[in-house]
């Protein structure tokens, strides 16, 4: 059967490539931390036998995952766009998330610079709808990128009042 | 006063001069009598039981604090009416002041319990805009509420004409003539279009809903809660010790039969009671200009609740298990301006009833009939093969568990209930393919899922804000694909399980209204 629509693409942009640095920092660290409580119970003799290995061995799964599998893969899903009339964002990477929202239900656009994305000169977009579980987030744009699409924004949705609350 | 006319904002008595207001004295007598009733075990345990043990004490203290606290509410709490808003303040040591906005209220919800009908008195609840904090009124006259329910919901159509402020109408005295005339303030006016009415036989759907279980467990709680502050013992009673010895001496399987016929009885008494409580006399009207929804309702406690047709952007037909089995369902609006636990019975446009009265309800409601008759599309193979995958799958799952422990504690009963979990899979999996469908009409995008809480919800296009397409690892193995309606109103996600990734593309561009078109890959650039 042929589609009556053309398929969906994704949308056009990547996020800044420093987000991988700032991802593999986050999960890296949340990894390590994982691996110093194993190494500190398997020291203390909390865990013993063959249980110290599995332990061990997923305590460093999870660092490599963390700092070197998630934020390529992250990165690689997480893209956005934003046009004159709609915004369009893709995330997540067990579950692919895409939402589409008109610009014309656009309510509120807030930015966001947490201390490790201002480490890495990093800035997170919401852009909220007037439903609680509408809202798209764009992580991981640089300052610039974030300040053109807080402007573009601003200046379609006022052109456009009315948000179906 | 007598001969009130149609329009009860005429009569009206809300006076918008900005001067702040107590709540009705007559609330001074409710908080003392609710805080009695809620320690009368404690309270009988003092005076008749003459047990004096400290805890019953503690009782006393607490409910003469609450009274206080109650008096000091009453004292604090002020509200007044300008031209453009309601304000409250309230707070003894905390002072804080709430405004509505009157042109931002989306609903209005007018309850009196039989406290408060005793004396006259209603509590109103206005809700603004999602995120704000909802205001309680909570001592107004009846005659100040529906005055005060019908002008603000004016007030908010944009419609609003000064309320007729009759500084030379006689101040009503008579108890009797107070009620006649309050009563008609509260009855939709004529003209108003009645879209259903609740038939007293339709009680028999009662025992099949949740509120009987619920109920009963209440009731249980309670009567526990009697017989210990009263220290009444009941194995010391003898009728009752004769009636457990006579039920255990015909052996255990009589005494869990007929321990469970008890419940049963008590479960659908309890629940034919709740029913009748609160469902007497349900009624949904539209008003005459259409711009809002009213429902009145309850024979104890009665609620009238209002909702702006125009902050309706669907309905809900719930038809969880057992109310499907017997053939009934139940309503909701999806709307914005509802929220919290409160939300729950606001939106209720229908009780368990026929679903063939509901179905025609909602075309009512929504003004298109038949709208729940819509035939829905199917969502093919993929979807149907993964309700029964994950229904194996998770039933698999416990019989296992239930097997391993059923050989760890060697007892062939856990064993029984391994295989039980199996075979409640088939007709589970069945009924979850089954009720898989989805449709998008000129106006509406309708959708259906679930097996033991099945629900269909019938969206308005225009009230969708965002639509997401969501694909698991597995969903993207099966070729197929969520899709999620943002909207501000009702749950604020609605979501069309497992089409086919294709379907799900279209349905995108459907309900975005081509605006997803410039998305797709074969779009010029």
């Amino acid at each position: 059967m042929v589609p009556r629509v053309d398929q969906l693409r994704e949308p056009r942009h990547l996020v800044a490539p420093r987000a991988k640095a700032m991802w593999a920092t986050e999960y890296g660290v949340a990894g390590v931390v994982v691996l110093a409580v194993v190494v500190v119970l398997v020291w203390t003799g909390t865990i013993t036998g063959a249980w110290r290995f599995a332990a061990c061995a997923v305590g460093g799964l999870l660092v490599v995952a963390g700092a070197c599998v998630v934020p390529f893969w992250r990165y690689a899903v997480h893209r956005w766009e934003i046009t004159d009339t709609a915004v369009y964002t893709q995330r997540g990477w067990l579950v692919r998330e895409r939402r589409i929202a008109p610009v014309s239900r656009v309510q509120t656009v807030d930015t966001e610079r947490g201390p490790l994305a201002q480490l890495f000169g990093l800035t997170t977009v919401t852009i909220t709808t007037a439903s609680a579980k509408g809202e798209l987030r764009i992580e991981g744009l640089t300052r610039n990128d974030a300040e053109q699409v807080v402007r573009d924004l601003t200046t379609t949705t006022a052109a456009n009042p009315g948000d179906a609350t | 006063m007598t001969s009130a006319g149609p329009d009860v904002r005429r009569i009206a008595d809300i006076p918008e001069d900005g001067v702040w207001r107590r709540l009705s004295p007559r609330m001074l007598l409710i908080h003392p009598v609710r805080e009695v009733v809620r320690f009368l075990p404690a309270l009988l345990a003092v005076v008749f039981a003459g047990n004096t043990g400290g805890q019953h004490w503690w009782g006393l203290i607490v409910t003469a604090v609450a009274v206080g606290a109650g008096v000091a509410r009453w004292l604090t709490t002020r509200y007044r009416f300008t031209d453009r808003q309601v304000q409250l303040r309230a707070g003894l040591i905390r002072r804080t002041t709430v405004s509505a906005p009157a042109d931002r209220v989306r609903s209005v919800d007018v309850t009196a319990s039989i406290l408060h009908r005793a004396l006259g008195l209603a509590e109103v609840k206005i809700g603004t805009a999602a995120g704000e904090k909802e205001m309680r009124l909570n001592g107004l006259t009846t005659r100040e509420a529906a005055a005060l329910r019908t002008d603000l919901l004016h007030r908010s159509q944009g419609t609003s004409a000064p309320v007729a402020l009759d500084k030379n109408a006689p101040e009503v005295s008579g108890g009797e003539l107070r009620s006649e005339h309050d009563r008609r303030a509260e009855r939709p006016g004529p003209g108003d279009e009645e879209l259903y009415r609740l038939d007293p036989s339709w009680v028999r759907y009662a025992p099949f809903g949740p509120s009987g279980l619920v109920a009963a467990l209440a009731i249980f709680g309670l009567a526990s809660q009697v017989v210990q502050d009263t220290g009444l013992d009941p194995t010391r009673s003898g009728a009752l010790r004769d009636v457990s010895d006579a039920v255990l001496r015909a052996g255990t399987v009589i005494a869990v039969v007929v321990g469970v016929l008890v419940l049963l009885v008590v479960v659908v008494l309890l629940s034919l009671l709740a029913y009748a409580l609160a469902f007497f006399g349900f009624r949904l009207t539209r008003s005459r200009g259409g711009e809002t929804l009213q429902v009145t309702r309850g024979l104890l406690t009665t609620r009238a609740v209002s909702l702006e047709t125009r902050r309706l952007r669907g309905v809900e037909v719930k038809e969880p298990i057992p109310l499907r089995w017997v053939g009934g369902a139940r309503l909701r609006a999806v709307t914005t301006g509802l929220k919290g636990d409160d939300r729950g019975m606001s939106a209720m446009l229908a009780p368990p009833s026929p679903v063939a009265v509901v179905e025609s309800t909602a075309g009512s409601v929504l003004g298109s009939p038949g709208s729940l008759r819509t035939p829905l599309r199917q969502h093919g193979v993929a979807a149907r093969r993964r309700r029964w995958a994950r229904a194996f799958g998770s039933s698999a799952l416990v019989a296992a568990a239930l097997l391993a422990l059923a050989w760890w504690m060697s007892s062939w009963w856990l064993a029984v209930l391994a295989v039980l979990a199996l075979v409640l899979a088939w007709p589970l999996a069945a009924s979850r393919a089954a009720a898989l469908g989805h449709q998008v009409t000129g106006r509406f995008v309708v959708g259906r899922s679930g097996a033991l809480r099945r629900s269909t919800f019938v969206l308005e296009r225009g009230g969708v804000v965002a639509v997401t397409t969501r694909q698991s690892l597995f969903q993207r193995r099966a070729g197929v694909c969520s899709v999620d309606l943002a909207t501000a109103a009702g749950t604020g996600s609605y979501r069309i399980i497992d089409v086919s990734a294709d379907r799900a593309d279209e349905l995108v561009d459907e309900v975005s209204g081509g605006l997803s078109r410039q998305f797709t890959a074969q779009h010029a650039h």
